[in-house]
């Protein structure tokens, strides 16, 4: 039919979207408090079943249509309140994505649906006890809760909450409690626009249709719960999903009256509410002064006049005091505890960790060290995905914990700190750790490595960052849904970062996160190589050297290692990495800068020139991603110099010389 | 000494004298000052010199419609925060999402008896 044909072309956006949605319905069901579910979140899960429904309809997959409906169903009657919501059905319904999740990768590769499995699960959704709500029939006089935010330009509609609650006031008795936490600091705050939002509690014999109609004129204008029943929720925080999900709220109770106003509750969660694009601007700007500063100092130090120089290079160093105050300023604005990420993280281990029948302590440390917005931001899904990794595969069952001598109760550790010029964030748990043999198989199952290959531990374990190692296809396991491995790396490297994996079996895993501080200035060291001058992160440095020639040796005539303290160190001739011409390549007339590139490497320059700020310019953008650089910069003079990716210059080096190494070999020298 | 409060003073606007003088007579017997405007024009003019606590406008009105007039008004300084209710038939439906899209507070669906009327004005004064 030539109308199928027609819809066929829609079907990789449906498939994507439902799969989106999917991703939607589990993160919501999974952080639902099954004795007080967010109605919000309930809503957010029966949309998601909704529209793949809607969707699967119209292009006609009538199955995953008609097993949609089931779950659509549950959740409607959930949210309609007619039946409670129990852990069995949560359980139930994160099967049915599951299976969904199945139906769709079938449809999508054309292959045929198991019908009695999918039936299975349907029956079991279809047979869930019907559990109803009885409170409504238990109380004499209804009590609601109302939760009501309104969106920041209401009071621009001529409308005010004081007067909805005034109303409502006059068909019960209510308790009214103000949501401060999104309350700017003073300084900060647009008398325009509505800060608040309000959690009421109102007892009235009324039916839900009379509380919606004081609400009719601004539905639009605000998000609106209206439920029957419920206790006093004290600190609700009711946000489902947002990015800063967990942040207890600033409860303000007050009786039967309206806050407006109110006390500043001085968060320094608040802070966040900074354009990024203004930010971005304003990084920029800096940016350029910090260029003009280098071209200034550079007349000040050629200017042959007494007199004016003085003046100049007063002038000059007044204006790079200010320059270096205002990058700071402006920088910081960017940054922000790595909290905002970590806060969300107990909640998750808690309602996982009770899924898998696990116990689980999770301990964070280093919460406030802070870390470039964006960073921040990118690295949300990584840590989720890393932590569900933990519990999944790392932690055991207290049953086999207690088997292999080991507390009942497993740990999950996150730690963030400064190391160097990056921000490193470490999952560690105490669980099982990777079985180097089950990867070995897994990955030979899947092409990824041959029977012959030979691998050290440590490259077993990074073989889990392989693009197809892990699988969405996987029923069954928490870790499995979703994202894999890959992406977690992929993201990280995507940032500028690093991910390491550590782990040893039956003692535990640990997954390090290598992330850069800022993505814009750095504090560069100048190095010249020939006639080129090269950037280098400054904080990396640990010493720079004199070589004595008699400490370095050759490791399989081509590898040269320089004795450093009790180890070896690798000496990286950078003239031979950027087939620079017209460099020093006697070792005895250059320098050994020695720098923390994960491990100690040494670098052979020329000349160690001066210090300076450099601003970030991205090769990608402006040419291409080339191996070993982490991008470019403009100096004082007006030339352009490479900046030096450590790692990745490593990474390069090691591959470069790696016929001279097994990497058993390369594992040696490290210090 | 005693002083009588001002009495709160509304801005209607409607091109039926009908209507005007029913809800006009209404809003007096409630105590409330009335200033009547036959359409968005004369109501503009009006409301530019003169401050008031309320408009209630009708939708469809020659020279200048209600949706403009909101538009207008929320365009003044003074009238950014003010109340404005239009008056709408039940079936018009559009009407009211119009109203609100161009700045209303809400609507007051015709026909209405006088307590709907106090009642629903009251809502936002």
């Amino acid at each position: 039919m030539a109308l199928d044909l027609n819809m066929s072309q829609f079907h990789d956006i449906f498939f994507e979207e439902s799969i989106e949605n999917l991703e939607v319905m589990e993160a919501n069901l999974l952080s639902l408090d099954i004795a007080r579910p967010e109605p919000e979140v309930i809503n957010t899960v029966f949309r998601a079943a909704h529209s793949i429904k809607g969707g699967a309809g119209t292009f006609g997959f009538s199955d995953i249509a008609d097993f949609t409906h089931v779950v659509e169903t549950c959740f409607d009657e959930v949210r309609e309140q007619k039946r409670a919501l129990t852990r069995l059905m949560v359980d139930a319904v994160l099967e049915s994505v599951d299976c969904l999740r199945y139906m769709i990768a079938q449809s999508k590769s054309g292959q045929d649906i198991d019908k009695d499995k999918v039936a299975g699960i349907r029956q079991k959704l279809i047979a869930l006890p019907a559990a109803t709500q009885s409170e409504a029939t238990q109380q004499p006089t209804p009590s609601w809760h109302i939760y009501f935010h309104p969106h920041d330009y209401f009071l621009k509609t001529g409308n005010d909450p004081y007067r909805l609650f005034r109303e409502l006031a006059e068909l019960g008795e209510m308790q009214i409690s103000g949501q401060l936490d999104r309350l700017p600091p003073l300084q900060g705050m647009d008398p325009e626009l509505c800060y608040l939002s309000w959690h009421i509690q109102f007892s009235a014999d009324v039916a839900r249709g009379d509380i919606e109609e004081m609400f009719e004129w601004v539905d639009e204008d605000c998000e609106l719960h209206i439920e029957l029943g419920g206790e006093r929720r004290q600190h609700a925080d009711r946000r489902a999903g947002g990015r800063t999900g967990g942040r207890r709220a600033d409860d303000m109770q007050l009786p039967t009256s309206a806050a407006s106003g109110g006390q500043l509750p001085g968060q320094e969660s608040n802070s966040i509410r900074v354009n990024t694009e203004k930010v971005d601007n304003l990084v920029n700007l800096v940016g350029e002064l910090v260029i003009t500063v280098s071209m200034l100092s550079r007349f000040a130090s050629t200017n042959r006049r007494p007199v004016d120089r003085e003046k100049l290079k007063q002038s000059v160093e007044q204006l790079e005091r200010n320059t270096r105050d205002l990058q700071e300023q402006t920088l910081n604005i960017r940054m922000l505890p790595i909290d905002f990420v970590f806060q969300r993280l107990p909640r998750l281990v808690h309602d996982l960790s009770r899924s898998l029948g696990k116990q689980v302590e999770l301990k964070l440390s280093g919460n406030a060290t802070e870390i470039d917005k964006t960073v921040l931001e990118k690295i949300g899904d990584p840590l989720v995905h890393l932590i569900r990794n933990a519990l999944d595969h790392g932690i055991e069952t207290p049953a086999e914990r207690e088997a292999a001598g080991k507390e009942k109760v497993g740990v999950i550790a996150l730690e963030s700190y400064h190391e160097g010029g990056n921000i490193v964030v470490q999952i560690r748990d105490d669980g099982a750790g990777i079985d180097p043999e089950a990867i070995r198989r897994k990955a030979i199952e899947k092409d990824l490595i041959n029977v012959s290959d030979e691998l050290t531990e440590s490259q077993i374990h990074n073989l889990i960052f392989l693009p197809g190692f892990s699988t969405a296809n996987e029923i069954s396991g928490v870790s499995g849904r979703g994202v894999g491995a890959d992406v977690v790396r992929s993201n990280i490297v995507e940032l500028g970062g690093n991910v390491k994996v550590a782990s040893q079996k039956g003692i535990g895993t640990t997954f390090s996160l290598y992330l850069p501080l800022t993505l814009a200035i750095m504090d560069g060291q100048l190095i010249r190589v020939g006639e080129d001058i090269f950037v280098i992160s400054l904080l990396s440095i640990i010493e720079s050297t004199q070589i004595d020639s008699s400490l370095v040796s050759a490791v399989a005539g081509k590898y040269e290692v320089y004795r450093y303290r009790d180890g070896y160190i690798p000496v990286i001739r950078l003239h031979e990495v950027f087939g620079v011409q017209g460099a020093n390549t006697a070792l005895d007339d250059g320098l050994l800068v020695i720098m923390d590139a994960g491990r100690r490497i040494g670098l052979l320059v020329d000349d160690i020139l001066g210090q300076q700020q450099v601003v970030i310019k991205s090769l990608r953008t402006n040419f291409r991603q080339i191996e070993s650089l982490a991008g470019a910069t403009i100096l004082g003079d007006g030339t352009v110099a490479m900046i030096i990716d450590l790692p990745g210059l490593l990474e390069f080096w090691l591959a470069e010389n790696e016929s001279a190494n097994t990497p058993s070999a390369a594992a040696e020298i490290s210090t | 000494m005693t002083e009588t409060p001002k009495p709160t003073r509304i801005l209607l606007v409607d091109d039926s004298a009908s209507m005007r003088e029913m809800v006009s007579f209404t809003l007096k017997a409630a105590h409330y000052e009335v200033h009547e405007s036959m359409d968005g024009v004369d109501a503009l003019a009006f409301a530019q010199d003169n401050d008031v606590a309320l408009v209630v406008t009708d939708i469809n009105m020659p020279n200048m419609d209600g949706i403009t007039l909101i538009k207008e008004l929320r365009q003044l300084s003074n009238y950014r925060f003010t109340p404005i209710l239009t008056l709408t038939t039940e079936s018009a439906d559009d009407k009211k999402q119009q109203g609100k899209a161009a700045g209303a507070t809400g609507w007051i669906v015709k026909p209405f008896d006088p307590d709907t009327l106090l009642k629903t004005i009251r809502r936002v004064l």
